[in-house]
């Protein structure tokens, strides 16, 4: 039990300061980094609680994509960051404000929430997990009990990366494409011309 | 303390031991693995390869250890320094801790989890931030250039290993590796799942960044791309890494698909001839196997042109993609018809 508590107090405390960083640090880049360590950590966290399956789906989607993407983008920005600064102190009320609603809402649920309906559910799922892995549980709920909500999210995303694509997406006239179909069709006889030279005429 | 000790301390000796015999395998077969690819190359090419250094040129790795060892680490003063420190470290360990779960034999694996796969495919997955740090770090165009390049070839293709693995995986009912590999599996299911084979083989081309998909290196045009301006020992853990990874795609390979550390072709031969296929341990079995697909490596570098990155991208996003998906579908329902879903 000692070593999982130095392995919490080890992975949270990492999390918190990469998370401070990730708000302090100067460089975006840095930023970013920081914000990797965060997810690699917050993985570790739910490795501690047992549900490895989440936590190698934290890493390989966020870690892996997600964040990659974000750090594609802020590294090929071309911002004076120090200018950005300057106006930022003009946000502040409106930041305190949400943070604010975000404490109070946490209070809200902390009231609110039994700790003992947690753990009787808990036990009672435990007890019927019995050998079955948690990936095998959260494939078979997620894809029994929950069809149509996940369906219906994994649409929302799609229509999203649609929109995405056609706000960005320009065709510009006059770009020169290779067109590998047209090239694979084209025949011998429109490509080449044998012509039978007769030697020692030069033609 | 005492207690801790008797409950912990055995157990992490052990570990320990088995961690410095496993990084020492591979760091020893990353030095023969360079000397096999010159080898290789030069038979390929009609030279001999290294031939000066020791017998047959088998000290030619260590030698070339030791130089990269001796020479003076520069580091650019314009580079951004923890960063640039850290990308050679990072892609170096990330090409480490991944064979903790590769099972080597019958039960010799450092860590028996799960979600092995998932594991592999994470620790895979992070390998391309060695890259982009370095380039970013660099402070130079080339080495950028490299970094992008690298970035977006390894996103691509993971998608389609990604889906090359839901296909094993819709096969053998499991995460855990070493129940992939002993899970038996019938010969139409090996056929079908040999395309697949061929598809992992070449997105493991890209996704270590080789021949023919060495766009990021690319030294005819951008001039050694993400480890321009790296020297001494941050290079020679940039290439180590990058060997490492080379052996790590081919052991995964050997599990997914080749049965791991089973006798070959057990499906296919007479009870006589696997009997004594049987006979040899699995740890042989296993290297022959991580062997045969590095040679595809070294293959492909000797025979293929570089591509071009357009095709390179068209190849992963508009055939590779698409092939995977649809065999995704055909697996999942071929298993479904013959009611053979594990």
């Amino acid at each position: 039990m000692i070593i999982q508590a130095l392995a919490f107090y080890l992975f949270a405390g990492i999390l918190s300061l990469s998370a401070l960083a990730v708000i302090t640090a100067r460089n975006p880049v840095h930023s970013v980094l920081f914000l990797i360590l965060a997810f690699f950590n917050a993985s570790g966290l739910f490795l501690l609680l047992g549900a490895e399956f989440i936590a190698m789906i934290l890493v390989i989607v966020y870690v892996g994509a997600v964040a990659v993407l974000f750090l594609f983008v802020v590294m090929m920005l071309d911002i004076n960051f120090s200018d950005l600064r300057k106006g930022a102190m003009q946000y502040v009320p409106v930041g305190l404000l949400i943070g604010l609603i975000l404490l109070i809402e946490l209070a809200v649920i902390y009231q609110t929430w039994s700790l003992d309906a947690i753990t009787a559910a808990a036990s009672i799922s435990m007890a019927n997990m019995g050998e079955t892995t948690n990936t095998e549980l959260i494939g078979a709920n997620l894809y029994t009990n929950y069809v149509l909500p996940f369906q219906i999210a994994g649409l929302i995303l799609f229509v999203a990366m649609i929109g995405a694509i056609v706000l960005t997406h320009r065709s510009r006239p006059g770009v020169k494409r290779q067109k590998v179909a047209q090239q694979y069709a084209r025949q011998r006889d429109e490509a080449m011309e044998i012509v039978k030279v007769t030697p020692r005429t030069g033609a | 303390m005492m207690e801790l000790w008797e409950t912990y301390g055995i157990w992490t000796a052990f570990t320990l031991l088995y961690i410095v015999l496993i990084v020492g395998g591979v760091l020893l077969s990353v030095a023969y693995l360079t000397y096999a690819e010159r080898k290789v190359l030069g038979g390929m090419q009609r030279r001999q390869g290294p031939m000066t250094v020791g017998p047959f040129g088998l000290l030619q790795p260590i030698a070339d250890g030791l130089k990269l060892f001796s020479k003076e680490t520069i580091i650019p003063s314009q580079a951004n320094k923890p960063v640039f420190l850290m990308a050679p470290m990072l892609l170096f360990a990330l090409s480490l801790v991944a064979w903790a779960v590769i099972p080597f034999d019958k039960g010799w694996v450092l860590a028996n989890i799960n979600v092995g796969v998932l594991y592999l495919f994470a620790i895979s997955s992070m390998g391309v931030y060695g890259v982009i740090m370095a380039g970013w770090a660099s402070n130079s165009r080339y080495a950028f250039l490299g970094a992008l390049r690298s970035a977006s070839q390894m996103v691509s293709y993971e998608v389609s290993m990604g889906l090359i693995i839901v296909c094993v995986l819709l096969c053998v009912g499991t995460l855990n590796l070493t129940e992939i590999v002993t899970t038996p599996r019938p010969v139409w299911m090996q056929i079908l799942l040999f395309p697949m084979f061929i598809v992992f083989l070449v997105s493991i081309l890209a996704e270590t960044n080789r021949a023919p998909f060495d766009l990021p290196e690319g030294e005819s045009e951008i001039t050694g791309g993400f480890m321009v301006e790296y020297s001494a020992m941050t290079f020679a853990l940039f290439f180590l890494g990058e060997y490492a990874n080379m052996i790590l795609m081919s052991a995964i390979t050997t599990t997914l698909f080749l049965g791991g550390w089973l006798p070959p072709f057990s499906m296919w031969l007479p009870a006589g001839i696997t009997d004594v296929l049987a006979l040899v341990p699995g740890l042989v079995w296993f290297a022959l196997k991580t062997a045969a697909v590095l040679f595809v490596f070294l293959w492909a570098r000797a025979t293929l042109p570089r591509y071009r990155y357009d095709q390179l991208m068209r190849l992963g996003w508009k055939i590779f993609l698409p092939l995977t998906l649809f065999w995704v579908v055909l697996v999942a329902g071929t298993l479904l018809t013959f009611d053979a879903l594990p």
